[in-house]
Protein backbone atom coordinates (compact mmCIF):
# COMPACT_ATOMS: atom_id res chain seq x y z
CA UNK A 1 0.00 0.00 0.00
CA UNK A 2 1.25 3.51 -0.98
CA UNK A 3 1.27 6.04 1.15
CA UNK A 4 -1.53 8.92 0.48
CA UNK A 5 -0.67 12.57 -0.06
CA UNK A 6 -1.19 14.61 3.78
CA UNK A 7 -1.93 18.09 4.48
CA UNK A 8 -0.87 20.24 7.18
CA UNK A 9 -3.10 20.72 9.78
CA UNK A 10 -4.76 24.37 9.53
CA UNK A 11 -3.12 27.02 11.39
CA UNK A 12 -4.85 27.84 14.83
CA UNK A 13 -2.61 29.97 16.44
CA UNK A 14 -5.20 33.02 16.29
CA UNK A 15 -7.80 31.55 18.12
CA UNK A 16 -7.02 32.30 22.03
CA UNK A 17 -7.39 30.78 25.46
CA UNK A 18 -10.54 33.24 25.69
CA UNK A 19 -11.77 31.92 22.37
CA UNK A 20 -11.76 28.21 23.68
CA UNK A 21 -14.05 29.39 26.39
CA UNK A 22 -16.68 29.74 24.10
CA UNK A 23 -15.68 27.30 21.15
CA UNK A 24 -14.61 24.22 21.35
CA UNK A 25 -11.19 23.05 21.12
CA UNK A 26 -10.04 21.11 18.00
CA UNK A 27 -8.71 17.56 19.94
CA UNK A 28 -8.34 14.20 19.42
CA UNK A 29 -11.93 13.69 17.45
CA UNK A 30 -11.17 16.89 15.54
CA UNK A 31 -7.65 15.53 14.21
CA UNK A 32 -9.46 12.13 13.79
CA UNK A 33 -12.18 13.08 11.51
CA UNK A 34 -8.94 15.42 9.41
CA UNK A 35 -6.83 12.24 9.24
CA UNK A 36 -10.18 10.00 7.44
CA UNK A 37 -10.84 13.28 5.05
CA UNK A 38 -6.92 12.99 4.29
CA UNK A 39 -6.84 9.23 3.80
CA UNK A 40 -10.27 9.75 1.32
CA UNK A 41 -8.19 12.50 -0.42
CA UNK A 42 -8.51 11.37 -3.58
CA UNK A 43 -11.98 9.96 -3.52
CA UNK A 44 -13.14 14.20 -2.34
CA UNK A 45 -10.92 15.34 -5.39
CA UNK A 46 -12.98 12.64 -7.52
CA UNK A 47 -16.26 13.77 -6.49
CA UNK A 48 -15.22 17.44 -8.25
CA UNK A 49 -17.71 19.15 -5.46
CA UNK A 50 -18.94 22.57 -5.78
CA UNK A 51 -20.66 22.64 -2.38
CA UNK A 52 -19.13 21.39 0.47
CA UNK A 53 -20.93 21.80 3.99
CA UNK A 54 -19.86 21.84 7.14
CA UNK A 55 -22.48 21.38 10.34
CA UNK A 56 -21.54 22.17 13.92
CA UNK A 57 -18.13 23.94 12.34
CA UNK A 58 -16.97 24.87 15.97
CA UNK A 59 -13.43 26.52 15.45
CA UNK A 60 -13.29 25.75 11.41
CA UNK A 61 -10.36 23.65 11.70
CA UNK A 62 -12.00 20.67 9.55
CA UNK A 63 -13.70 22.48 6.66
CA UNK A 64 -10.75 24.55 6.88
CA UNK A 65 -8.74 21.62 6.21
CA UNK A 66 -10.99 19.94 3.63
CA UNK A 67 -10.54 23.64 1.86
CA UNK A 68 -6.73 22.85 2.10
CA UNK A 69 -7.18 19.08 0.01
CA UNK A 70 -10.10 20.34 -2.19
CA UNK A 71 -8.11 24.24 -2.83
CA UNK A 72 -10.19 27.53 -3.58
CA UNK A 73 -12.83 26.75 -6.35
CA UNK A 74 -15.63 24.86 -3.94
CA UNK A 75 -18.42 26.97 -1.93
CA UNK A 76 -16.96 25.96 1.60
CA UNK A 77 -20.36 27.17 3.94
CA UNK A 78 -20.85 26.38 7.53
CA UNK A 79 -23.27 26.47 9.90
CA UNK A 80 -23.08 26.56 13.52
CA UNK A 81 -25.22 28.33 16.73
CA UNK A 82 -23.14 29.55 18.24
CA UNK A 83 -21.80 33.38 17.15
CA UNK A 84 -18.75 32.84 18.45
CA UNK A 85 -17.99 29.86 16.55
CA UNK A 86 -19.18 31.28 13.76
CA UNK A 87 -16.38 33.91 14.01
CA UNK A 88 -13.80 31.57 14.50
CA UNK A 89 -14.78 29.61 12.04
CA UNK A 90 -14.27 32.01 9.60
CA UNK A 91 -10.74 33.27 10.95
CA UNK A 92 -9.59 30.40 10.57
CA UNK A 93 -10.56 30.23 7.12
CA UNK A 94 -8.73 33.76 6.89
CA UNK A 95 -5.34 32.49 8.74
CA UNK A 96 -5.18 29.33 5.89
CA UNK A 97 -6.13 31.35 2.75
CA UNK A 98 -9.39 29.23 2.47
CA UNK A 99 -12.58 30.98 1.89
CA UNK A 100 -15.09 29.78 4.71
CA UNK A 101 -18.56 30.96 4.55
CA UNK A 102 -20.47 31.02 8.24
CA UNK A 103 -23.99 30.83 8.56
CA UNK A 104 -25.29 31.34 12.01
CA UNK A 105 -28.45 28.30 11.67
CA UNK A 106 -29.86 25.89 13.79
CA UNK A 107 -28.67 22.69 11.74
CA UNK A 108 -29.11 23.59 8.40
CA UNK A 109 -32.20 25.21 9.36
CA UNK A 110 -31.71 28.48 6.89
CA UNK A 111 -30.35 26.63 4.09
CA UNK A 112 -33.14 24.71 3.14
CA UNK A 113 -35.12 23.95 1.15
CA UNK A 114 -32.05 25.93 -1.08
CA UNK A 115 -29.51 23.55 -0.41
CA UNK A 116 -31.69 20.42 -1.13
CA UNK A 117 -29.87 17.72 -3.51
CA UNK A 118 -26.99 20.28 -3.66
CA UNK A 119 -24.27 19.41 -1.30
CA UNK A 120 -21.29 17.29 -2.46
CA UNK A 121 -19.28 16.88 0.67
CA UNK A 122 -20.67 17.29 3.91
CA UNK A 123 -19.36 16.93 7.43
CA UNK A 124 -20.90 16.73 10.71
CA UNK A 125 -19.11 16.28 14.02
CA UNK A 126 -22.09 16.30 16.29
CA UNK A 127 -22.50 16.53 20.13
CA UNK A 128 -22.06 13.01 20.51
CA UNK A 129 -20.96 12.55 24.40
CA UNK A 130 -23.70 11.16 26.08
CA UNK A 131 -25.52 13.60 29.04
CA UNK A 132 -28.71 14.07 30.54
CA UNK A 133 -31.14 15.20 28.35
CA UNK A 134 -31.94 18.41 29.66
CA UNK A 135 -28.15 19.47 28.74
CA UNK A 136 -29.17 18.94 25.17
CA UNK A 137 -30.33 22.81 23.25
CA UNK A 138 -28.14 25.53 24.54
CA UNK A 139 -26.40 27.90 22.67
CA UNK A 140 -22.96 27.81 24.09
CA UNK A 141 -19.93 25.52 24.48
CA UNK A 142 -22.26 22.79 25.73
CA UNK A 143 -23.93 22.77 22.73
CA UNK A 144 -20.55 21.25 21.08
CA UNK A 145 -20.39 18.05 23.07
CA UNK A 146 -24.22 17.23 25.13
CA UNK A 147 -25.72 14.33 23.14
CA UNK A 148 -28.12 13.62 25.36
CA UNK A 149 -29.50 9.60 24.99
CA UNK A 150 -27.23 7.09 24.22
CA UNK A 151 -25.09 10.92 22.68
CA UNK A 152 -27.46 10.40 19.92
CA UNK A 153 -30.16 13.22 20.17
CA UNK A 154 -29.27 15.94 17.86
CA UNK A 155 -27.26 13.70 15.36
CA UNK A 156 -30.79 11.30 14.99
CA UNK A 157 -32.43 14.80 14.38
CA UNK A 158 -30.32 15.75 11.81
CA UNK A 159 -30.48 12.06 9.89
CA UNK A 160 -34.00 12.50 8.10
CA UNK A 161 -32.32 15.77 6.45
CA UNK A 162 -29.39 14.03 4.86
CA UNK A 163 -30.63 12.16 2.13
CA UNK A 164 -32.68 15.70 1.57
CA UNK A 165 -28.95 17.45 1.27
CA UNK A 166 -26.60 15.12 -0.53
CA UNK A 167 -26.06 15.18 -4.17
CA UNK A 168 -26.17 12.55 -6.14
CA UNK A 169 -22.52 11.18 -6.15
CA UNK A 170 -22.33 13.48 -2.58
CA UNK A 171 -20.69 12.06 0.54
CA UNK A 172 -21.43 12.90 4.44
CA UNK A 173 -19.22 12.30 6.99
CA UNK A 174 -20.21 11.46 10.68
CA UNK A 175 -18.22 11.62 14.05
CA UNK A 176 -19.45 8.86 16.59
CA UNK A 177 -18.28 7.08 19.82
CA UNK A 178 -19.49 3.27 20.42
CA UNK A 179 -21.70 4.39 22.70
CA UNK A 180 -23.70 6.08 20.09
CA UNK A 181 -24.07 2.59 18.26
CA UNK A 182 -22.51 3.25 14.98
CA UNK A 183 -24.11 0.00 14.06
CA UNK A 184 -27.42 0.91 14.82
CA UNK A 185 -27.01 4.38 12.83
CA UNK A 186 -25.81 2.18 9.92
CA UNK A 187 -29.01 0.34 9.59
CA UNK A 188 -31.23 3.68 10.19
CA UNK A 189 -29.21 5.11 7.39
CA UNK A 190 -29.68 1.85 5.27
CA UNK A 191 -33.45 3.02 5.21
CA UNK A 192 -32.95 6.53 3.84
CA UNK A 193 -31.02 4.71 0.83
CA UNK A 194 -27.23 4.81 2.21
CA UNK A 195 -24.33 2.93 2.32
CA UNK A 196 -21.91 3.15 5.66
CA UNK A 197 -18.24 2.78 5.37
CA UNK A 198 -16.12 3.26 8.67
CA UNK A 199 -13.33 5.06 7.56
CA UNK A 200 -11.12 5.05 10.71
CA UNK A 201 -11.32 4.75 14.47
CA UNK A 202 -8.89 5.29 17.10
CA UNK A 203 -9.21 5.58 21.00
CA UNK A 204 -8.44 8.84 22.33
CA UNK A 205 -8.53 8.16 26.60
CA UNK A 206 -12.77 6.91 27.24
CA UNK A 207 -13.51 7.43 23.95
CA UNK A 208 -13.48 4.85 21.35
CA UNK A 209 -14.06 7.18 17.89
CA UNK A 210 -14.74 6.43 14.74
CA UNK A 211 -15.80 8.52 11.72
CA UNK A 212 -18.66 6.87 8.75
CA UNK A 213 -19.08 7.75 5.75
CA UNK A 214 -22.24 7.74 4.23
CA UNK A 215 -22.70 7.86 0.45
CA UNK A 216 -25.73 6.81 -1.80
CA UNK A 217 -26.45 2.94 -2.21
CA UNK A 218 -26.69 4.02 -6.25
CA UNK A 219 -23.42 5.37 -6.06
CA UNK A 220 -20.55 4.24 -7.26
CA UNK A 221 -17.31 4.02 -5.25
CA UNK B 1 -0.64 7.97 11.10
CA UNK B 2 -1.31 10.28 13.78
CA UNK B 3 -2.39 13.88 13.39
CA UNK B 4 -1.27 16.65 15.91
CA UNK B 5 -2.32 15.33 18.63
CA UNK B 6 0.46 15.02 21.27
CA UNK B 7 0.79 17.15 23.91
CA UNK B 8 3.73 18.74 22.64
CA UNK B 9 2.12 20.02 19.97
CA UNK B 10 -1.50 21.10 21.70
CA UNK B 11 1.41 22.96 24.35
CA UNK B 12 2.14 24.69 21.08
CA UNK B 13 -1.26 26.28 20.50
CA UNK B 14 -1.35 26.93 24.10
CA UNK B 15 1.56 28.96 23.32
CA UNK B 16 1.03 30.41 19.75
CA UNK B 17 -2.53 31.66 20.81
CA UNK B 18 -0.80 34.51 23.29
CA UNK B 19 1.36 35.99 20.98
CA UNK B 20 0.78 38.41 17.87
CA UNK B 21 -3.32 36.76 17.94
CA UNK B 22 -4.72 40.19 17.30
CA UNK B 23 -2.27 41.45 14.38
CA UNK B 24 -4.04 39.80 12.01
CA UNK B 25 -6.36 42.03 10.75
CA UNK B 26 -9.63 39.72 9.13
CA UNK B 27 -12.71 40.55 6.88
CA UNK B 28 -15.43 37.95 6.30
CA UNK B 29 -17.61 38.31 3.69
CA UNK B 30 -21.21 36.90 2.80
CA UNK B 31 -20.89 36.26 -1.49
CA UNK B 32 -23.94 36.51 -3.27
CA UNK B 33 -23.76 32.84 -3.76
CA UNK B 34 -24.60 32.19 0.38
CA UNK B 35 -27.23 35.01 -0.06
CA UNK B 36 -28.81 32.68 -2.78
CA UNK B 37 -29.36 29.26 -0.32
CA UNK B 38 -31.01 31.30 2.49
CA UNK B 39 -34.51 31.59 3.66
CA UNK B 40 -36.53 32.23 6.19
CA UNK B 41 -38.06 30.27 8.67
CA UNK B 42 -39.92 32.67 10.71
CA UNK B 43 -42.85 30.97 12.22
CA UNK B 44 -45.69 30.79 9.84
CA UNK B 45 -44.24 32.13 6.66
CA UNK B 46 -44.94 29.90 3.73
CA UNK B 47 -42.28 31.40 1.24
CA UNK B 48 -39.23 33.27 2.73
CA UNK B 49 -37.32 33.21 -0.26
CA UNK B 50 -35.32 34.72 -1.46
CA UNK B 51 -34.29 37.18 0.88
CA UNK B 52 -34.22 41.00 0.49
CA UNK B 53 -30.77 42.19 0.33
CA UNK B 54 -29.83 45.22 2.07
CA UNK B 55 -26.66 46.09 2.24
CA UNK B 56 -24.33 48.68 4.41
CA UNK B 57 -21.20 48.01 3.44
CA UNK B 58 -19.81 46.11 0.48
CA UNK B 59 -16.45 44.72 -0.54
CA UNK B 60 -15.27 43.74 -4.89
CA UNK B 61 -12.63 41.52 -4.10
CA UNK B 62 -10.74 38.98 -6.82
CA UNK B 63 -10.81 35.18 -7.20
CA UNK B 64 -9.73 33.37 -9.43
CA UNK B 65 -12.12 32.66 -12.79
CA UNK B 66 -12.98 29.01 -13.34
CA UNK B 67 -15.18 28.67 -16.35
CA UNK B 68 -16.10 25.16 -15.59
CA UNK B 69 -17.14 25.60 -11.76
CA UNK B 70 -19.18 28.41 -12.70
CA UNK B 71 -20.96 26.97 -15.48
CA UNK B 72 -21.65 23.77 -13.12
CA UNK B 73 -22.25 25.96 -10.41
CA UNK B 74 -24.88 27.31 -12.23
CA UNK B 75 -27.88 24.72 -11.95
CA UNK B 76 -27.41 25.11 -8.68
CA UNK B 77 -28.65 29.03 -8.24
CA UNK B 78 -31.96 30.55 -8.62
CA UNK B 79 -31.16 33.20 -11.39
CA UNK B 80 -33.59 35.18 -10.35
CA UNK B 81 -32.81 35.84 -6.91
CA UNK B 82 -29.05 36.42 -8.03
CA UNK B 83 -30.57 38.95 -10.32
CA UNK B 84 -32.89 40.58 -7.68
CA UNK B 85 -29.56 40.65 -5.15
CA UNK B 86 -27.20 42.03 -7.23
CA UNK B 87 -29.72 44.38 -8.74
CA UNK B 88 -30.75 45.78 -4.84
CA UNK B 89 -26.60 46.54 -4.13
CA UNK B 90 -25.88 47.98 -7.19
CA UNK B 91 -23.89 45.80 -8.50
CA UNK B 92 -25.83 44.14 -11.37
CA UNK B 93 -23.61 45.41 -14.46
CA UNK B 94 -24.42 43.49 -17.62
CA UNK B 95 -25.89 40.26 -16.24
CA UNK B 96 -28.62 39.14 -18.55
CA UNK B 97 -32.02 38.85 -16.26
CA UNK B 98 -32.66 35.19 -17.77
CA UNK B 99 -30.13 32.34 -18.00
CA UNK B 100 -29.05 32.47 -22.14
CA UNK B 101 -29.14 28.90 -23.73
CA UNK B 102 -25.52 27.54 -23.78
CA UNK B 103 -24.01 29.56 -20.94
CA UNK B 104 -21.93 26.87 -20.54
CA UNK B 105 -19.76 28.06 -23.56
CA UNK B 106 -20.29 31.37 -22.99
CA UNK B 107 -17.43 32.54 -21.41
CA UNK B 108 -17.91 36.31 -21.42
CA UNK B 109 -21.10 35.05 -19.36
CA UNK B 110 -19.66 33.01 -17.14
CA UNK B 111 -17.22 35.70 -16.23
CA UNK B 112 -20.19 38.29 -14.93
CA UNK B 113 -21.56 35.42 -13.72
CA UNK B 114 -18.54 34.56 -11.59
CA UNK B 115 -18.27 37.92 -10.49
CA UNK B 116 -21.56 38.61 -9.25
CA UNK B 117 -21.25 35.13 -7.40
CA UNK B 118 -17.71 35.02 -5.57
CA UNK B 119 -16.70 38.73 -6.45
CA UNK B 120 -19.44 40.82 -4.94
CA UNK B 121 -19.20 40.63 -1.08
CA UNK B 122 -21.40 41.99 1.93
CA UNK B 123 -19.69 43.00 5.05
CA UNK B 124 -22.55 44.45 7.00
CA UNK B 125 -26.35 44.68 6.23
CA UNK B 126 -29.51 43.05 6.61
CA UNK B 127 -31.58 40.26 4.77
CA UNK B 128 -35.15 40.92 5.23
CA UNK B 129 -37.89 38.17 5.03
CA UNK B 130 -40.04 38.52 2.57
CA UNK B 131 -43.29 37.68 3.87
CA UNK B 132 -42.68 39.48 7.45
CA UNK B 133 -40.06 41.94 7.53
CA UNK B 134 -37.99 40.03 9.77
CA UNK B 135 -34.61 41.94 9.42
CA UNK B 136 -32.01 39.32 9.90
CA UNK B 137 -28.94 41.28 10.16
CA UNK B 138 -25.39 40.78 8.68
CA UNK B 139 -22.21 41.37 10.92
CA UNK B 140 -18.63 41.20 9.86
CA UNK B 141 -19.87 38.92 6.77
CA UNK B 142 -21.89 36.32 8.70
CA UNK B 143 -25.53 36.57 8.30
CA UNK B 144 -27.58 35.12 11.59
CA UNK B 145 -30.66 33.85 10.81
CA UNK B 146 -30.73 32.48 14.31
CA UNK B 147 -34.77 32.57 15.49
CA UNK B 148 -35.92 33.82 18.51
CA UNK B 149 -37.91 31.52 20.63
CA UNK B 150 -41.52 32.78 19.57
CA UNK B 151 -40.68 32.85 15.99
CA UNK B 152 -39.61 28.67 16.14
Amino acid sequence: MTMGETFPTPDLSHLTAEDYDHVYEPAEDTFLLMDALEKDADLLRSIAPSICLEVGCGSGAVITFLGSILGSRPHYLCTDLNPRAAECAARTGTQNNISVHPVLTDLVSALLPRLENKVDVMIFNPPYVVTPPEEVGSHGIEASWAGGVKGREVMDRFFPLVPRLLSDNGVFYLVTIEQNDPEEIGCKMREFGFTMDKVMSRKAGPEKLAILRFSSCKRTM
Amino acid sequence: MHRATTTGERLYFRVAKNVGCMLLSFRTTMRLLTHNMLTSHVKGVTNGYPLKLQAENIKVMSVDFNPEFVARMIPKLEWQALVQAAESIGHLGDLPRELMPEYESNEEFLKMAHHVLMEVEVIEGNLECPETGRKFPIKNGIPNMLLNEDEV
